[in-house]
């Protein structure tokens, strides 16, 4: 049968159960708008009040449930607007397919109004990306889109689509879903030796990032940690693969990770890193890193394996694969003396409450609470981002959801819509600063068009908190920037959203805002007001170790 | 330790598979020394040879990156002991009759072709390994160069090895 280009374009996103998209229209995807009109029985579209904040939507639905995002927008600046919310997608290899129109093919390389080449713009931020420039190569051009997003390690794929192809008309062949099968073979060093290496280790640790949460492989990871009786340590992307407290979870590693689990990785005999691609946010000092350790690296992209820290024993595979074929030749044990002398190294960071303003663990700890084991926590970037990733009660991996490679301030309040759209939930948690939320906050009328249930939780301690913490620290307390004397009233702004606003000193003032937020079922500000000089602690400088752990 | 090394990789013949590669290159901070590109008997598929500097970690990690691309669908390290790579250069020489003789002599050992004689200049033309070329090149550094141009480096491998999709 034929159709134009445009129903082409709607037919292979149902032909992949796509039935939620975010975009914005404008002139150059006119036709594909007016298909989506048609088809609005089968697709729902999320329109937002900003392109970035569409990206970010497509994200978060992605994170949270698995399926791929996806995301509209026009030529020109509708384009460039969804570059940062690719990037974050990128970075955290987040399954996405982005849909651009351009210019017609007649004006394509004329600096016509309205026209960017997106696909060199977003060449080194997308796994692969596509100028459809003939409507017979359209459905099949979408269908390999939608295929590469999710295969091997997940990531956006950008398609540009000429005006007149969305309008030119073609034969269109139905065609079935397809499913990337599971990566089952593997490649590298043999099995049975690295089992050798694990068997005879003394003091072994496991550190695992967002690969296990990918490939689904928290249960064998467990059963691992179960059998062999090591102790782990997590990335920023695996939060919560672990129970929050589970007591051979060690936390998070890193910069702002905590000290038994930085401890740990120094002083291991064994390092078997899962899904991890040692970011110089974790490896500080590449060179340094767990340099007393053999260093074993299981991961699904072959271009990780020594990209960063060099390793001793490697293995190119499906982390849920690799390790189930690892569990089976590793010998059930115990390592009570390693536990115990990792017990001695656990150090929290002293904080006390009742002061003028909310504690930031106060304000997480009030969180976890009401949210319970199946609150949806989504951030933005910067010390609230560091504060709920260390002190949230973590249960579920898809609960916890933040941009770690690129760290994109503005990102939290467009995933957090698109992960409820994703999941129904209840209602999400936002978490956000003011820095962050003033990138961003104009999502409010997403929230709000839709009734979009997030609870954004604003940290505002007036400042750009971390940078400044890096000031304090490093910078002579010369406080350049980061002090932006801003007056804004988030509860005057929330209502003229048309959201509802709260502001808060007290921990009784924010709990009862948060039990109010829960009951109202819509979009909800509260603005939780902390110190200034408040830290994220402990932290090791950027190319330091664990001898440079600041603890206050 | 840094060392020139050679690659020679097939990719779909797509328009932007060069910019891809070139790109995916700058972005992970190595530097082409030399490329060369074109159709091959296959005319779906483009052979692309580049020459670059690195040590062997650098080397690993761009062709690991390289195999990420979509549009790649084969490569090889060229070993320079089991490998033809040759190179192209046209070099233009200022040559009174003083010296045309002196130049026509070194031509002649490195088998360089005369391809213009003009009023003041010469043009030749040498075909080899970039080796050679580097050599007649500094040997010509006596005499004043013009102009010059060189192609980068092309290469097959040697005997029946042969790299399809």
């Amino acid at each position: 049968m034929n159709f134009n280009g445009s129903e082409i374009v709607v037919n292979v996103l149902l032909e992949n159960d796509v039935d939620v998209v975010f975009g914005y229209p404008g002139g150059a995807i006119l036709n594909i708008y007016d298909a989506l009109y048609k088809n609005s029985d089968k697709i729902t579209h999320i329109m937002t009040a900003h392109e970035q904040g569409a990206s970010h939507a497509a994200d978060g639905y992605a994170r949270a449930t698995g399926k791929t995002g996806v995301v509209l927008a026009t030529s020109g600046p509708g384009a460039t607007n969804l570059v940062t919310g690719i990037a974050t997608a990128y970075m955290d290899s987040v399954p996405m397919v982005a849909i651009t129109a351009n210019v017609a093919n007649s004006l394509i390389g004329r600096d016509s109004f309205q026209e960017i080449y997106i696909a060199g713009v977003t060449m080194p931020i997308t796994k692969h990306n596509f100028i459809v420039r003939r409507v017979e190569d359209l459905a099949d051009t979408l269908r390999s889109a939608f295929k590469i997003a999710i295969s091997g390690r997940p990531g956006p794929v950008l398609v540009d689509i000429p005006k007149d192809v969305t309008a030119a008309m073609c034969e269109y062949t139905p065609a079935p879903k397809q499913i990337p099968a599971r990566q089952m073979s593997y490649s590298g060093d043999s099995v049975e030796e690295i089992a050798k290496v694990i068997n005879s280790a003394k003091r072994p640790a496991i550190l695992f990032g967002g690969g296990v949460k990918n490939s689904n492989a928290d249960k064998i990871l467990k059963r691992i940690i179960d059998k062999a009786n090591i102790p782990a340590a997590h990335t920023l992307m695996a939060v919560g693969v672990l129970r929050w407290d589970m007591k051979e979870n060690l936390g998070m590693a890193g910069m702002h990770g905590s000290v038994i689990a930085n401890r740990a990785i120094n002083d291991a005999d064994v390092v078997i890193a899962v899904g991890s691609r040692f970011s110089d946010r974790v490896a500080l000092s590449p060179s340094k890193f767990a340099k007393k350790a053999t260093v074993i690296q299981i991961d699904i992209d072959q271009s990780e394996i020594d990209k960063n820290v060099k390793t001793d024993y490697h293995i190119v595979g499906d982390a849920e694969v690799v390790l189930g074929e690892l569990e089976a030749l590793l010998d059930k044990t115990t390592h009570d003396e390693w536990f115990k002398e990792l017990e001695t190294m656990r150090r929290d960071v002293p904080y006390s409450t009742g002061g003028e303003k909310l504690h930031p663990k106060e304000i997480m700890d009030i969180l976890s609470e009401a949210a319970g084991e199946d609150g949806l926590f989504v951030t933005d970037v910067g010390q609230h981002q560091m504060w709920a990733a260390q002190y949230l009660h973590h249960v579920k991996s898809e609960n916890f959801l933040t941009s770690a490679g690129l760290g994109t301030m503005g990102y939290g309040y467009g995933a957090a819509i698109g992960a409820q759209i994703g999941t129904g939930r209840k209602h999400v948690f936002h978490i956000t600063g003011d820095g962050s939320f003033h990138m961003n906050m104009n999502e409010a009328c997403t929230a709000v068009s839709y009734d979009v249930p997030v609870i954004s939780v604003c940290i505002n301690n007036e400042v750009l908190g971390m940078v400044r913490q890096w000031q304090t620290i490093f910078y002579g307390k010369r406080y350049s920037s980061t002090d932006p004397c801003r007056k804004t009233d988030y509860v005057k702004v929330a209502e003229g959203f048309g959201a509802k606003g709260y502001s808060c000193r007290t921990a009784e003032e924010f709990k009862a805002a948060l039990k109010e937020a829960m009951e109202f079922g819509g979009p909800v500000w509260i603005e939780c007001l902390v110190d200034k000089d408040e830290r994220v602690l402990p932290m090791i400088p950027g190319g330091g170790t664990v001898d440079d752990i600041i603890y206050e | 330790m840094t060392k020139k090394t050679y690659l020679s990789i097939l990719v779909d013949n797509h328009e932007g598979v060069l910019t891809r590669i070139a790109s995916l290159f700058r972005q992970r901070g190595f530097n082409i020394d030399s490329l060369t590109v074109s159709e091959t008997n296959d005319s779906t598929l483009s052979r692309v040879t580049i020459g670059m500097t690195g040590d062997e970690e650098e080397v690993k990690q761009i062709v690991n990156q390289t195999k990420k691309l979509y549009e790649y669908e084969g490569m090889f390290e060229i070993d320079p002991n089991d490998s033809l790579i040759r190179e192209l250069l046209l070099v233009k020489v200022a040559a009174n009759e003083h010296i045309r003789s002196s130049l026509l002599e070194l031509a002649t050992i490195y088998k360089a072709k005369i391809i213009d004689v003009s009023d003041g200049s010469m043009v030749f033309e040498l075909t080899g390994k970039p080796i050679k070329l580097d050599s007649y090149i500094e040997n010509l550094k006596p005499y004043t160069i013009l102009e010059m141009c060189r192609t980068g480096a092309t290469a097959l491998q040697r005997g029946k090895v042969r790299m399809t999709k």
